[in-house]
């Protein structure tokens, strides 16, 4: 198989509102930052893979067509992904995937979600006829899972509080973030309002704007470019209603992790992986995708949040760049992820930086926890 | 000219789309039960597993549910969140309890309102069993349900739960 | 470079309206029939990708509540293309050729009876411009269909052959929703409905799902001694102002054609995703198809399932190889207004 790395990432800066800039302004700003990062050109460009969660967050049907010419697709191929909230990763894993097939030499792929232009808590709560009308948002649907994650393995209730306060103390490291709260602590997060038992307000992830881009190209391509080799990526699916399944340490995760370490040939991801970004929407998602990815045994995630071992400065920092939690523009959550990990092994993270970050996971997941996408990016290759 | 000078960057523009909604052949057979204050799940042929509400498939196995269970109205909390907002477009006051009620028999939950109980008193593994409207409100809907209470039966292993393949 | 092989497709019948049928209820059938065919289950597919639109069910996640019609345990690698299949087709392919999988099942479904499709492909227009005017789809294809009947590429009478041959071919479709023939003089005295398009040059409304499997060369023969090969596939897109495109021609279907050189092809049969009258006659002169039979199934005019039929005009050519033991197909894909993105794919049978 062909290798493909990162060797540029572009992004936006994150806010609730971004009104100085339509759709295709933010996807654009995005691909600038990108394209320049990469010192290519657009004749260098084979290939567009957009990808976003779902068209009713704008109003806008299948946008690769709307937004053609500001991604720079006009004339060449360009392909549209939606997997839910896991989408930015496996946007991109497909536009990697272009370069492994040996398709295509260089990709330029994007991920975008404007929510200030619609109400993404109406596109996500429809008013189905024949059924309760009691679904309260995207928290109210996973904190149950949360409680259950909490009664099994007897975790206390300042985990969440640290998972949250911690993410945004990182994001005041990162001046792209949304959400910047000086002085953050998990005094200020337990104080805040109970929203759906057991998360509290500062447990829950912001509702943003913003756009993550990066050019992803094959081995002879890179030349003297900083790169981020994709030593693994894979995509993993469940159903959603399906007997038997765990929502709390869901099989796709278990499985989407095993697949990617033994790609890049990982035997104890957390001795070998230097940092992770993962996709943690509300705080408790920390310690519990902790434990689906293999970092540790089921009952110890909450442990290792606990001692600071996912601190910056701890032995596995964890959403370096303040993650899910601190900016969430949906579609492209899981992309800023990846892209992020791909900037420690770069070692373009600038204020958020891991010393001497080797190798980083990129991380994933949507729907009812059933979508999963995920990547080891590396400063050498496999 | 509008009397109201202020510029501004943005203006709503409403897009409004009007939708046949189908329930599917599965869901129809299950809400012309719950109008006669029946529950009916489906089970898989092949893994057996009981679905509620049904809705025409086992997605572990890709099939239609064909055979029909019939269940009673009395299950268990499987797990839940005290909700603090309200929902738009339900009159219900906040707080209020939302679960994951695991009818006996069914091999999945689905979400619905706790009641009748202090919220402090709610945990996981609760019996309860279906309030429901008075008869002659009821329609094609689960909202026939008002809400699950608790019933004075001892708490379920929610751990037991687990659906394996027989 | 590997090879990949078309090695099984089903398709339900097209409805105008499924009615009690959801989606998932629609998809199974045709997923199981396609595993049926081959003696195969989930378990020996190695990727999955479907193609479907939230805006066509009304609701957000469409694909997920697909996902009900698949066997998902264990986990599948699977994705989605909020796109035609032909697309899910495409990612499909590249998954294959890069070795993350020897098998991918890929299947699109879609339901236009359920809301109003006019009104749900404004919104693929630019939203602070275009979509506000609410500009229907046959508005748009009628302004194709004017600028290629003033500049004399097509005429109406090859609009006309169109919608009456399609009628014709539809006869022998098992699948087809339209069967019925069509006189000259009826679909003369048939009113506009965006002038020049009349409501015969239009595609009906349709529903229904489609299922196709896919595989390496190795895993090919397993299956059959006489695969269809995926010769050549190729995409473009082209802007999304309308203004400053050329609708006489089409540059996007032009690059693929050379690249995947067409021009050296002797071709058997063609399926062209023409959801309308004019857009046949253009393609078929574009692609110098000459004499080649096109749309022997009847093509999008007799059934046209959106998110599906891209995927069915390469199933159909598929078919045609496979049971007429032909050489040479060629199939087109298309979405957006005005053939704005389009695919091209070359099947070849092995002899």
């Amino acid at each position: 198989m062909i290798q493909a790395g990162v060797i540029g990432v572009g992004q936006t800066n994150y806010d609730s509102k971004r009104r100085d800039v339509s759709m295709a302004g933010l996807v654009r700003e995005a691909i600038d930052h990108a394209m320049l990062a990469a010192d290519v050109d657009w004749d260098a460009i084979d290939a567009v893979v957009l990808g976003k969660a779902p068209d009713m967050f704008e109003g806008v049907v299948m946008p690769e067509l709307y937004l053609a010419d500001a991604i720079g697709a006009v004339g060449k191929p360009v392909l549209r992904v939606h997997t839910a909230g896991s989408v930015g990763g496996s946007t991109a894993v497909i536009a990697a995937s272009h370069v492994c097939a040996g398709e295509f030499k260089t990709v330029l792929t994007v991920t975008f979600e404007k929510q200030s232009e619609s109400n993404a808590t109406w596109a996500l709560s429809p008013r189905y006829p024949y059924s309760p009308h009691i679904n309260a948002g995207a928290g109210g649907y996973f904190a149950p899972f949360i409680r259950e994650y909490i009664r099994r393995y007897e975790a206390p209730e300042h985990i969440g509080w640290k998972v949250a306060a911690k993410d945004r103390q990182n994001a005041l490291k990162n001046p792209l973030a949304h959400l910047q709260i000086p002085g953050i602590d998990e005094k200020m997060v337990s104080e805040t309002p109970m929203l759906w038992e057991p998360l509290r307000y500062l447990e829950s992830c912001p509702s943003s704007d913003g756009a993550c881009a990066m050019v992803i190209t094959s081995e002879e391509m890179v030349g003297s470019r900083k790169v981020a080799w994709i030593n693994g990526m894979a995509l993993r699916s469940e159903g959603t209603l399906s007997a038997g399944r765990d929502e709390v340490n869901p099989q796709a995760g278990i499985d989407c992790a095993k697949d990617i370490y033994q790609q890049a040939g990982i035997q104890n991801p957390r001795k070998e992986i230097d940092c992770a970004e993962i996709y943690v929407p509300f705080s408790w998602y920390e310690p519990m995708w902790l434990e689906n990815l293999g970092f540790c045994e089921l009952g110890e995630g909450w442990k290792l949040t606990d001692e600071g071992v996912t601190r910056l400065d701890g032995s596995l920092p964890v959403n370096m760049s303040g993650g899910v939690l601190s900016s969430n523009p949906i579609g492209a959550s899981g992309m800023i992820r990846f892209g992020e990990a791909a900037l420690q092994v770069m070692g373009l993270a600038e204020d958020h930086q891991v010393e001497d970050a080797n190798i980083a996971m990129g991380h994933a997941y949507g729907g009812a926890a059933q979508f999963f996408a995920m990547w080891i990016v590396s400063s050498s290759k496999n | 000219m509008s009397s109201d000078q202020t510029p501004k960057d943005y203006r709503e523009s409403l897009i409004h789309l009007e939708y046949q909604y189908t329930a599917g052949s599965a869901t129809t057979t299950f809400l012309n039960q719950v109008k006669e204050g029946r529950l009916v799940g489906q089970a898989c042929p092949k893994c057996k597993a009981v679905y509620v509400p049904p809705r025409g498939s086992c997605p572990r196995d890709g099939i239609a549910t064909t055979i029909e269970v019939p269940l009673t109205d009395k299950g268990c909390i499987e797990s839940f969140t005290v909700v603090h907002i309200p929902i738009p477009g339900n009159p219900i006051v906040p707080p209020y309890v939302c679960a994951m009620v695991r009818l006996d028999k069914a091999n999945i939950s689905f979400l619905h309102l706790i009641q009748g109980v202090e919220i402090e008193d709610i945990r996981i593994g609760m019996r309860v069993q279906a309030v429901w409207k008075p008869k002659e409100e009821w329609t094609h809907s689960l909202e026939n349900i008002k809400w699950f209470a608790p019933i004075d039966e001892p708490d379920i292993d929610v751990s037991t739960l687990r659906f394996k393949e027989a | 470079m590997k090879k990949v092989a078309i090695v099984g497709y089903a398709q339900h019948k097209i409805l105008p309206n499924a009615g009690a049928l959801n989606e998932v209820e629609l998809l199974m059938p045709v997923v199981h029939k396609v595993f049926a065919d081959l003696g195969i289950s989930q378990d020996d597919i190695g990727f999955t990708c479907s193609g479907s639109c939230d805006y066509l069910q009304g609701a957000a996640f469409a694909f997920v509540e697909g996902l009900s019609a698949i066997q998902t345990h264990p986990p599948i690698k699977e994705s989605h293309v909020e796109m035609d299949a032909a697309w899910a087709l495409y990612e499909s392919i590249l998954k294959v050729k890069m070795g993350d999988a020897e098998t991918a099942l890929v299947y699109g479904f879609g339901k236009s009876s359920p809301g109003n499709l006019d009104s749900i492909i404004s919104l693929q227009m630019d939203p602070y411009y275009i979509s506000p005017l609410w500009p229907d789809r046959v508005s748009l294809a009628a302004l194709q269909a004017r600028v290629l009947l003033e500049q004399k590429i097509i005429t109406a009478e090859e609009m006309m052959a169109a919608v009456v041959e399609s009628r014709k071919h539809a006869a022998s479709n098992p699948n087809a929703l339209i069967t019925d023939l069509l006189s000259e003089d009826l679909y003369n005295s048939n009113n506009y409905k965006s002038s020049p398009l009349r409501a015969l040059d239009c595609p009906p409304i349709s529903d229904g799902a489609s299922a196709m499997i896919i595989a390496s060369e190795d895993k090919a023969f397993e299956y059959t001694d006489h695969p269809i090969w995926i010769e050549g596939i190729d995409h473009r897109i082209e802007s999304s102002n309308l203004g400053s495109r050329d609708l006489a021609t089409s540059p996007t279907i032009e690059s693929s054609a050379k690249l995947l050189q067409l021009e050296n092809i002797n071709f058997d049969v063609a399926e062209l995703h023409t959801q309308f009258s004019h857009e046949l006659p253009f393609l078929q002169k574009l692609l110098n198809l000459g004499d080649v039979p096109i749309n022997l199934s009847g093509g999008p005019l007799v059934g046209n399932v959106m998110m599906c039929a891209g995927l069915d005009a390469i199933g159909k050519t598929y078919e045609s190889l496979v049971k007429n033991q032909l050489k040479h197909g060629l199939a087109h894909a298309t979405s957006g207004p005005c053939l704005q993105h389009n695919m091209l794919v070359h099947l070849e049978r092995q002899s």
